[in-house]
């Protein structure tokens, strides 16, 4: 994953003659807060008055513009919760190109408006030139580090400290660049909190790295062996991996979670995310039944698309499972390599010892630290195996069961529009019946049921074709980074065999003389 | 089956015209391998000037024994017995396979297949070196090579009927090694008045025990080699089954990729077999050569006690005036027997030293090449598959 990720601008009051207000209300959806705070905001003053338009909506466009994007800093941070049907309708008719256009006022004004003067947001005008050639590009730089994992306490309570630090261009943000300290409960409570919020809208809600008792036990008993190394290492990569995916992907850049997560000094201790309370069960037992839910769900569906999409992504699962576990299999044999290489080199040396020839005694030695940096070779090497191509592969094993998660999702948003329609049915069967029957008083209250779920059938049949609009934008944007990952990862891995391949040239160029020179 | 392979790789020997010996064709039966014995020829001895006749590894150890049990070789390092060939290992693995044959798709299947059928062929080819080196040790022998059992082993061509050891035998063998090494301690113990000889001792003992384990840790460190290029190969198909599920960009990237890790993996089994040929045979050899060179210094200093017990013998007898001349005559038999595996033993250990620093030149020479050659070959191979992949994106 690049570290510098492409992402979207946060989306601007997009669609272009409506009421700037209520546009905001709608478009902003993310926030949830209050919108029109236009003024106090530091970044909004980098913005010259200048550059608003002359009209009156423009103003509170270009300044709400960048409140828009100015995140809690301002607001106590409200939860947004879950996006209201109306935000989304109009998230889903605007598409992603859309909401990255100019609002129409401020295009027409557009150009002398955007000096380079300005300093702090000059990135945002400049962006807006661009995105209207190319969507998918995206100028805005956002990288996020972990690093420096420090031990914090002692015995059974301590943990591992990970500093994150950020630096971005995006005005959102209160700094260019700053970090935090977190821990890997806070990395999990984050995702517990994207999940609620956004899963339920189909987005693709990328995984974090797995719990293992194990692997902290030996760190907080403070073992201090290369395992225990290995280990914290590990989880530091894939950690920096995770936050970056997160990062990466528009809508979630935009929760005020992200922000905090990535701002915010002091987090609240993360609930719910240790292995065994009772949240913790909670969640095993929904996903058991979620599982069995899922194998009975087939939906009719016209559109094949999702159907063959579903399937896709299964095989490919499987397949990279067994990737994975061949390339475990390689790093062992790899670090198998390496000790016994090592173990050879000291034999050899011992046999050029005893040797009496002296040519042939000091080419044995030197022969013996050939293997001897053989073995550093090899080491360095089972790393690349394992850091570069096997989380590779471990990442996207767990993202594939997130996509899968998703196509989850919209089938239970079918189900549950199927089920709404077939209440309605025995709803308006009710009715029909007392319709016989005559009894004007309960005959009402069965019209107003029907009202309201004519109006749920309505809404939930809404929200599957939202659902199923976004699943399949996520599912391409998702395509899309995860060939780049790949190409871009073992790229990366066959450089590092390159590399080792060249030293592996040197070492033996420097040994044939030696050979030679036996007499 | 006629094939190509690399002529007596660990010693460094004079071909004499005189009399040439190899192995020219070898046939794997179900649990025998039989290895067709040529010879040419110019000595008077034999009917012919050239000719072959098929012979077994029993046979092969027949001879050996015989040299071993004979007398007036005390004084030679008696070249070492081959190896049995062993293809219980190769077979297991081939028997495995096919045990598993429904668990992997037919490309992966046949692709291992043709794997394992190269490492047979692999096993093959060494064994039949190795029973040449053998022959050819005792051809370029000055003593040995006249040796009756050599010739008869040469040219008769009907079956020897030298049946392996049976049970008995073989335990007579397990007692006599038990003796010979308690006593090889005993004679160790005596302190030679050669210098020359002491410190061969001194020098040898050590070598061996040193070669011993160099052997066997390089033999640990060409397997993990093979192995790791054996999930290179599977991590190759698996990429071949992921870039045909599709046609996209991500798909052929993989197709290429998987064609980059075949390659790769062709050539890190070569660098395994090659070190397995140049570093690990080489060792495994001058292990068993140099046991028989600890041999034949136990030889000498058998001959040296029995020396030293005559002369006491001669000493008492001469005291008590009884059995004098018979004690002379044991006396005298026992000096002419030391003096003269003395005499050889020497020029056989100098020989050994020139034998040794040969072929490890040689072998040290050719194995530093080969890894070269197989590192650059792999190098270009990668910086070739990088450029088109990066071109690409």
């Amino acid at each position: 994953m690049a570290a510098s990720s492409r992402r979207n601008p946060p989306p601007l009051p997009g669609a272009e003659n409506q009421d700037p207000l209520s546009e905001m209300a709608d478009e902003d959806s993310d926030e949830g807060e209050d919108i029109f705070v236009g003024n106090s905001n530091p970044v909004a003053e980098a913005f010259q008055p200048d550059t608003a338009n002359g009209e009156e909506p423009a103003d509170l466009f270009s300044e709400a513009e960048t409140s828009t994007a100015v995140n809690s800093s301002i607001t106590t941070s409200k939860s947004n919760g879950v996006h209201s049907d109306n935000e989304n309708d109009l998230f889903a008719e605007v598409s992603v190109e859309l909401s990255m256009e100019n609002p129409s006022t401020t295009a027409k004004s557009s150009g002398a408006e955007f000096t380079p003067s300005l300093t702090r947001s000059a990135t945002q005008p400049e962006s807006m030139e661009q995105l209207e050639e190319e969507k998918d590009e995206d100028s805005f730089d956002m990288e996020v580090a972990v690093t420096n994992p420090e031990k914090i306490g002692d015995g059974m309570n301590a943990y591992m400290a990970y500093k994150v630090s950020t630096r971005t261009t995006l005005p959102m943000f209160r700094n260019r660049t700053f970090s935090v300290w977190r821990r890997f409960s806070d990395f999990l409570g984050l995702y517990e909190k994207l999940s609620v919020k956004h899963s339920l809208n189909g987005c693709i809600i990328p995984p974090p790295p797995e719990k293992s008792v194990v692997g902290m036990t030996k760190v907080k008993v403070g073992k201090d062996d290369s395992s225990s190394a290995d280990f914290v290492e590990r989880r530091r990569a894939a950690l920096e991996r995770y936050l970056q995916r997160v990062v990466c992907h528009p809508s979630l850049l935009q929760d005020p979670d992200v922000r905090e997560f990535l701002e915010r000094d002091e987090l609240p201790r993360a609930v719910g995310t240790h292995t065994l309370s009772g949240a913790g069960f909670l969640k095993m037992i929904n996903r058991a039944s979620d599982a069995v839910s899922k194998m009975t769900i087939k939906i009719s569906d016209s559109d094949a698309w999702f159907d063959n999409k579903l399937q896709e992504v299964e095989s490919e699962e499987l397949q990279l499972r067994k990737l994975h576990a061949v390339v475990d299999s390689l790093v062992n044999h790899r670090k198998e390599l390496c000790g016994n290489t090592a173990v050879f080199a000291k034999s050899m040396a011992m046999l050029g010892n005893s040797e009496d020839n002296t040519a042939l005694s000091r080419a044995l030695s030197q022969l013996a630290e050939v293997e001897d940096k053989m073995e550093t070779l090899h080491q360095e090497q089972a790393a690349s195996d394992f850091f570069i191509l096997a989380e590779l592969l471990a990442d996207y094993i767990r993202l594939l069961g997130a996509v899968r998660g998703c196509f989850e999702q919209r089938m239970k948003t079918w189900q549950r529009w199927q089920e709404a329609q077939s209440t309605l049915q025995k709803k308006r069967e009710v009715e029909a019946k007392l319709l016989w029957a005559n009894k004007p008083d309960k005959l009402q209250q069965a019209k107003e049921e029907i009202t309201e779920w004519e109006g749920k059938v309505t809404q939930y049949e809404r929200d599957f074709d939202r659902i199923s609009v976004t699943v399949r934008k996520e599912f391409l944007r998702f395509e899309k980074e995860k060939s780049k990952d790949f190409k871009s990862q073992i790229v990366k891995y066959l450089e590092s065999l390159l590399q080792s391949q060249q030293r592996h040239v040197k070492f033996w160029e420097a040994f044939l003389p030696e050979a030679k020179a036996i007499a | 089956m006629l094939f190509d392979r690399p002529r007596a790789v660990n010693v460094d020997l004079q071909t004499d015209a005189t009399l040439q010996v190899d192995i020219s064709d070898a046939l794997s039966e179900r649990d025998k391998v039989k290895f067709t014995v040529h010879t040419k020829s110019t000595l008077p001895n034999f009917k012919q000037n050239e000719f072959s006749v098929v012979r077994q590894h029993e046979e092969f150890i027949w001879l050996h024994d015989s040299f071993v049990e004979n007398e007036e070789y005390a004084g030679y390092i008696i070249p070492p017995a081959p190896p049995r060939p062993d293809f219980d290992a190769s077979r297991e693995k081939l028997q495995k396979l096919g045990e598993g044959e429904g668990s992997m798709t037919k490309e992966e299947f046949t692709k291992m297949k043709q794997e394992l059928e190269a490492e047979y062929l692999a096993i093959f080819k060494k064994t039949v070196a190795m029973h040449e080196v053998f022959l050819c040790r005792v051809a370029a022998h000055p003593v040995l090579r006249k040796d009756m059992n050599f010739h008869v082993f040469l040219e008769y061509n009907q079956d020897l009927s030298v049946r392996g050891k049976n049970k008995r035998e073989k335990m007579e063998d397990f007692f006599k090694n038990v003796v010979k090494s308690a006593d090889g301690v005993l004679v160790a113990g005596v302190k030679d008045v050669d210098d020359f000889f002491e410190h061969e001792k001194t020098f040898l003992l050590e070598y061996h025990n040193r070669v011993k384990d160099a052997s066997s840790k390089s033999d640990r460190m060409i397997r993990s080699h093979k192995s790791a290029a054996d999930d290179i190969n599977r991590i190759a198909s698996t990429l071949y089954t992921l870039g045909t599920q599709d046609s996209t960009d991500v798909c052929k990237f993989f197709l290429k990729v998987s064609e980059l890790f075949e390659k790769t993996r062709k050539i890190e089994a070569r660098v395994a077999a090659d070190e397995d040929l140049k570093l690990a045979d080489l060792l495994k050899y001058y292990l068993r050569e140099s046991q028989a060179a600890k041999d034949l210094l136990y030889r000498r200093g058998r001959a040296l006690v029995d020396y030293e017990n005559a002369n006491k013998a001669l000493d008492k007898a001469r005291a008590k005036n009884k059995d004098v001349l018979q004690a002379e005559t044991s006396q005298q038999v026992c000096c002419q027997k030391f003096e003269k595996i003395s005499e050889s033993a020497k020029q056989e250990l100098i020989d050994f030293k020139t034998r040794r620093v040969a072929a490890f030149r040689k072998n040290l020479v050719e194995l530093a090449e080969l890894e070269l050659k197989h590192a650059k070959g792999n190098l270009q191979l990668l910086q070739s598959c990088v450029g088109v992949l990066k071109g690409d994106t």
